[in-house]
């Protein structure tokens, strides 16, 4: 099955709200994401991360850009608007990316948790990993073209989170104790990463993207890989505390999030900055 | 054949669109051209940025339309991103790498079998060189420390489709 153009694809209204379905989850995702990454600017261990950070979040933010130009291209809209001015209840994300990066603001006693946020990154970065992977085989031709590229980007970003994730569970000193701390905090969430959503069925159907539980299956293999060496065994446990972000099911730090982020295009939503 | 040869004005033309911020390296050497098109009086540009988040894109985008206007042939000039085929470090030209080097900036080394890579220095040619940050100041460069001449270098990323 190859859809080419925008044309084929709203020939069948099924296929459409499928194709849509998926291209805001994976919009939004990296949108929230590249977000909270980029809040950790000037606050990251070290200058060398800074510097590497800063990168990876351009690098994921540019993703979003793409998947939001796929739904404009489509007719859903403008993709700044799409990207800046839907409402929290309209966002597909999951619960976990939007969760800030710890107490405080970026302005005011900013008391981060890095261990948190390696464990985070180096998780979602697998299953986007995962997901990119089975994308390249899409259904929809412009998708398949934008995952090669994600692709690319994404072989770097893995690397950099394996480096953390290895190095911080291998550690002496209190980094075990709350990088494990951290792993049980991401994965009582993590089920709303691996979520197709509601009509996680039809998009499999349509093959766009592999089923829900062949990622799942894939994401457990390399997490019980990665455990193993070092010297860990993987909780498969995973769940979704706070909802399910496909549902629109978001917490307070989502608004707080897109009141800030958003600030400046909402000052003047038709300006071209 | 008039468009034959205002194809090849358009191709002079975007070498003088240099990187906004390796101002030795044109867009056609960093192999950012993947087609132009002319139809009557109208030229469609296809480019293929680099990296997505690159914000230099935008800017680009206006130095190539800015360029081709300049040269007073079209009556409508377009310039499009496209994402197929990727963009990949080794469509940099022949001369685009001497250009890099000139600047300071070691060329795209190439993959070996296991992903690994390695980067001469670029100011004395030392292979004495280790891997600082292979996230630089911009998306596609990596940061790296010469040995031998005792001075940090970037180099550009490696990108292929094999990763």
């Amino acid at each position: 099955m190859n859809i080419a153009t925008v044309e084929e694809a709203k020939k069948d209204a099924s296929y459409y709200k499928a194709l849509t379905a998926l291209l805001y989850q994976l919009a939004d995702d990296d949108f929230i994401i590249a977000y909270r990454g980029s809040e950790w600017l000037g606050l990251a261990p070290h200058i060398e991360e800074d510097v590497a950070f800063s990168s990876i979040n351009q690098d994921t933010m540019g993703h979003a850009a793409m998947y939001y130009q796929l739904l404009e291209d489509l007719g859903e809209g403008d993709m700044d608007a799409l990207a800046h001015g839907r409402k929290a209840a309209d966002r597909v994300n999951a619960v976990l990316l939007e969760k800030v990066n710890g107490s405080g603001t970026y302005l005011t006693e900013p008391k981060y948790d890095w261990a948190y946020t390696v464990v985070r990154h180096y998780f979602y970065t697998q299953a986007k990993k995962i997901k990119v992977e089975a994308l390249k085989n899409s259904s929809y031709e412009p998708l398949k073209h934008v995952a090669v590229k994600v692709n690319m980007e994404l072989y770097y970003h893995l690397l950099h989170w394996r480096t953390w994730f290895r190095q911080l569970c291998t550690a002496n000193g209190e980094a075990k104790t709350r990088m494990k701390a951290a792993i049980d905090r991401v994965l009582e969430e993590f089920d709303g990463v691996l979520s197709l959503g509601p009509s996680g069925v039809q998009i499999t159907q349509h093959q766009l993207i592999d089923s829900e539980g062949d990622i799942r299956l894939r994401f457990t293999e390399e997490m019980t890989n990665m455990f193993e060496k070092v010297e860990m065994s993987f909780p498969a446990n995973m769940g979704m505390k706070s909802g399910n972000g496909r549902k629109g099911d978001h917490t307070k730090d989502l608004d707080d999030a897109l009141l800030t982020l958003s600030e400046v295009y909402n000052s003047n939503p038709a300006a071209v900055w | 054949m008039q468009e034959e040869v205002n194809i090849m004005k358009v191709w002079d033309a975007l070498q003088q669109v240099k990187d906004p911020e390796i101002d030795s390296v044109s867009v056609v050497d960093l192999g950012m051209v993947e087609a132009i098109d002319v139809k009557n009086q109208e030229v469609t540009i296809q480019m293929l940025p680099t990296f997505m988040g690159c914000p230099a894109l935008e800017i680009i985008k206006k130095n190539v339309e800015n360029e081709i206007n300049n040269l007073a042939l079209f009556k409508k000039v377009q310039v499009y991103f496209i994402y197929q085929p990727p963009w990949t470090s080794d469509r940099i030209t022949a001369q685009g790498r001497i250009h890099l080097q000139d600047f300071g900036i070691a060329p795209p080394p190439t993959l070996d079998d296991s992903g690994e890579w390695h980067v001469d220095c670029p100011y004395c040619g030392s292979t004495y060189t280790t891997l600082d940050n292979i996230f630089g100041p911009t998306a596609c460069r990596s940061i790296l420390y010469c040995k031998g001449c005792k001075n940090p270098f970037e180099a550009m990323k490696p990108i292929s489709t094999m990763m």
